[in-house]
């Protein structure tokens, strides 16, 4: 009996060991098999063409050839030595500021404005985003025509009002301004939703105590509204960083050769990067520039969240 | 070098293999079955190729439809080009070439159908030939060629007291490239409000397809910061150009607003730019042709239909660019658009010799264009370099003439900018 009972017991114990084991593994390893879609997805569509545009660029290649063999660090030294590399550079980074900063602060003013007990919410709301649906394309080639030198509409007007004309595709700042106004017009609106979202989750009940304080509109929105939106406030930095220094259909289609103009005035590192792989098909340099442009990319955005991080803790400090 | 063989050898015969299966399979559809064929036809500007053209094709060939894509500007289809054959698909099924990027692709020979057949070998004038044959196979078939005559505003001249009909303009053109900027200066001192030509760039092409070896020798070396010839041109250019141009970029917005509004009195004029200034212009009734072009004759573009091995359907493919090609669709084109065949068959067609165009005031187009295409009498050599040297130098120019350096300090950075080509 006692052996029988033994032999029934075994299996039964063995059983439970497998179940036991499958229920630790289900624990262990299931969280991860549920979220590594994205994981898989981000190894094959970011991760892989990192590391291969990183390959490419240490090897001469042609854009429709394939590999010519190693180059080692050849492309990256070339591409650094060369002026138009750091014009691009330069043109970036006025580009990004240019448009970043004033479109940041729009968007929070006509976010802070939404925010407010307005009529017809839905419709104000939606209209903020109606040029974010309009195509990139017809935007710029409607303002590339706009701001024509000699018959655009824009420097028609400032003649028409006394101002002497601008060369918007000339000099370097005013074609930065003319290009920052399109990307402006295209993604404040975007950003002003997405900071609407953030300041609607804001507590109401602090500005009923503030206001009972006595605290103005001013003051309930830079000691309340602007420490309480930093979560957001640092996601709308840092994709605007990463959106503005990859900046290309709108200098690309500025103008008729999509080069950047002829001084490189409005060169961006994107168009430099196009230019030499796609006009010059040298895949290598082209890759050498991606790889340049993700570090100066990271860097940015660590500095960026860096400075976000100081301004609204020291904001914190002060409440 | 001899990686870049070896590595296209064996690229070349996979695809040789893989287009042998596909010929197969395509070739067994088109004998036995006329199954249902769609093909894209990929042009840009003005082809000339019109609904009803390829209606008739699609009446001479019932199972095929013909669709077809334009692009806006030859850069864009460039691009397209470019970054289709490298991605392997996506390109139309006939895709139109111009010449000046015809070198690039010729190192990619491999990847493009051999267009040459028995009764195909004698349709081109031999030098357009020569242009899309590699190693014997030719990979594009010649739509059109460019010869250039003068356009002009017989208004304008006739206000700044220059002769003003056609015969005694082109007279008065007769000569040099300095003749030219002569009488331009001459007729910007009556102070018309119109400048004499475009701008620097364009005139600059006139010059630039006048040498055989102009910015690359014939072994594909780079000479155009040695050669005096491209310096001199640079400079003669930029001196006529302070004066006498309206500084307007070729194919830029304010260009084309330019041509509209009539702001310069002359232009070079390849036969496909009739169809530019009568479609920008269409409020100017003053242009006219003179037969005359400065130091001679010149071409100045043209085109190719090229069938990319990519394609689903490449012997009807085939069929169609050859039929497009054909000396009758050409002269059709040549009526729409201006474009000038260059097909040598096509010359001697009445319909062809008596064209006129009623909006350069019925100026003889077939008579003029042919005299013009008899005038060309050198074929530069284009390497691969050839489009991203131009570009350096075009914009060198135009950075003189938007006044942001000089002549020398523009040249220098040229110079720069072609070496870091290589």
């Amino acid at each position: 009996m006692t052996t029988s009972t033994v032999v029934v017991k075994a299996p039964s114990r063995r059983s439970l060991g497998l179940r036991d084991n499958l229920g630790r593994w289900d624990l262990a390893v299931s969280p991860y098999l549920f979220i590594s879609p994205f994981f898989i997805l981000f190894a094959l569509v970011g991760l892989f063409p990192l590391a291969y545009t990183g390959w490419v660029s240490l090897h001469r290649w042609d854009l429709i050839g394939g590999e010519l063999g190693w180059a080692g660090f050849d492309n990256f030294t070339f591409v650094l030595q060369q002026r138009q590399f750091w014009v691009a550079l330069r043109n970036t980074a006025s580009i990004f500021l240019i448009s970043a900063v004033p479109q940041l602060i729009a968007a929070t003013a006509i976010a802070a404005a939404l925010d407010t007990h307005l009529r017809n919410k839905t419709f104000w709301r939606m209209s903020v985003l109606v040029p974010f649906v309009v195509m990139p394309v017809a935007v710029t080639l409607i303002f590339g025509s706009m701001f024509g030198e000699r018959y655009g509409l824009v420097n028609r007007t400032l003649s028409d009002i006394g101002l002497g004309p601008i060369r918007w595709h000339t000099d370097p700042l005013a074609s930065h301004i003319a290009i920052a106004t399109m990307v402006n017009f295209r993604w404040t609106g975007y950003n002003a939703l997405i900071l609407l979202a953030g300041m609607q989750a804001v507590p109401r009940d602090l500005y009923e105590a503030a206001t009972i304080d006595g605290a103005n509109w001013l003051r309930r929105f830079f000691l309340i509204t602007i420490p309480q939106l930093r979560p957001t406030i640092v996601f709308v930095i840092i994709t605007a960083t990463i959106g503005g220094l990859q900046i290309f259909d709108e200098p690309r289609l500025y103008d008729q050769n999509g080069l950047g103009g002829e001084d490189q005035q409005w060169m961006t590192m994107t168009i430099y990067l196009y230019k030499l792989g796609w006009n010059q098909l040298n895949f290598g340099r082209a890759a050498a520039v991606a790889w340049l442009l993700f570090v100066v990319i990271v860097a940015v955005g660590l500095l960026n969240l860096f400075f976000t991080r100081r301004i609204a803790s020291s904001e914190d400090g002060r409440r | 070098m001899q990686r870049l063989r070896s590595a296209t050898k064996t690229l070349g015969v996979a695809i040789v293999a893989a287009l042998a299966l596909v010929a197969c399979a395509s070739g067994s559809t088109t004998n036995q079955s006329s199954e249902p064929v769609k093909l894209t036809l990929a042009t840009f500007n003005k082809f000339g190729y019109s609904d009803e053209m390829l209606a008739q094709f699609h009446k001479l060939h019932p199972n095929i439809t013909v669709v077809q894509n334009v692009a806006a500007t030859s850069q864009a289809a460039q691009d397209n080009m470019f970054t289709k054959l490298a991605a392997g698909s996506g390109l139309g099924d006939v895709e139109a070439v111009e010449v000046d990027w015809m070198p690039k692709l010729k190192q990619y020979s491999n990847l493009f159908v051999d267009l040459s057949t028995g009764d195909t070998k004698s349709r081109w004038l031999d030098w357009k030939t020569q242009a899309a044959t590699v190693n014997g196979k030719l990979i594009g078939a010649g739509t059109d060629i460019g010869p250039e005559a003068i356009c002009y505003r017989s208004d304008a001249f006739a206000k700044a007291g220059l002769p003003s009909d056609p015969a005694a303009v082109s007279q008065l053109l007769k000569g040099d490239w300095s003749n030219y900027y002569t009488v331009g200066q001459q007729f910007s001192k009556a102070n018309t409000g119109v400048a004499w030509f475009d701008s620097a760039g364009a005139t600059f092409q006139g010059l630039a397809n006048q040498y055989q070896n102009f910015f690359e020798a014939n072994d594909g070396s780079v000479i155009a910061t040695t050669n005096p010839d491209v310096k001199n041109a640079f400079v003669s250019v930029l001196n006529a150009s302070s004066s006498s141009s309206a500084h307007l970029q070729e194919w830029s917005t304010d260009w084309n607003a330019g041509l509209a509004n009539g702001a310069w009195a002359t232009m070079l004029c390849p036969s496909w730019m009739l169809g530019v200034i009568s479609g920008n212009g269409p409020k100017i009734k003053d242009w006219k042709i003179a037969n005359v072009f400065p130091n001679g004759g010149g071409n100045w573009g043209g085109s190719y239909l090229t069938v990319p091995k990519q394609g689903k359907h490449t012997a009807e493919a085939k069929e169609l660019a050859l039929w497009l090609t054909a000396p009758e669709q050409q002269i059709a084109a040549f009526v729409t658009t201006g474009n000038y065949p260059s097909q040598v068959g096509a010359y001697s067609n009445p319909a062809l010799t008596g064209a006129v165009n009623a909006y350069f005031n019925n100026a003889p187009i077939g008579q003029i264009f042919a005299d013009r295409a008899k005038a060309v009498t050198v074929t530069p050599y284009k390497g691969v370099k050839y489009a991203a040297i131009m570009q350096a130098v075009q914009d060198g120019l135009t950075r003189v003439e938007s006044k942001k350096q000089t002549i020398d300090a523009s040249w220098a950075q040229v110079v720069n900018d072609i070496k870091a080509l290589s």
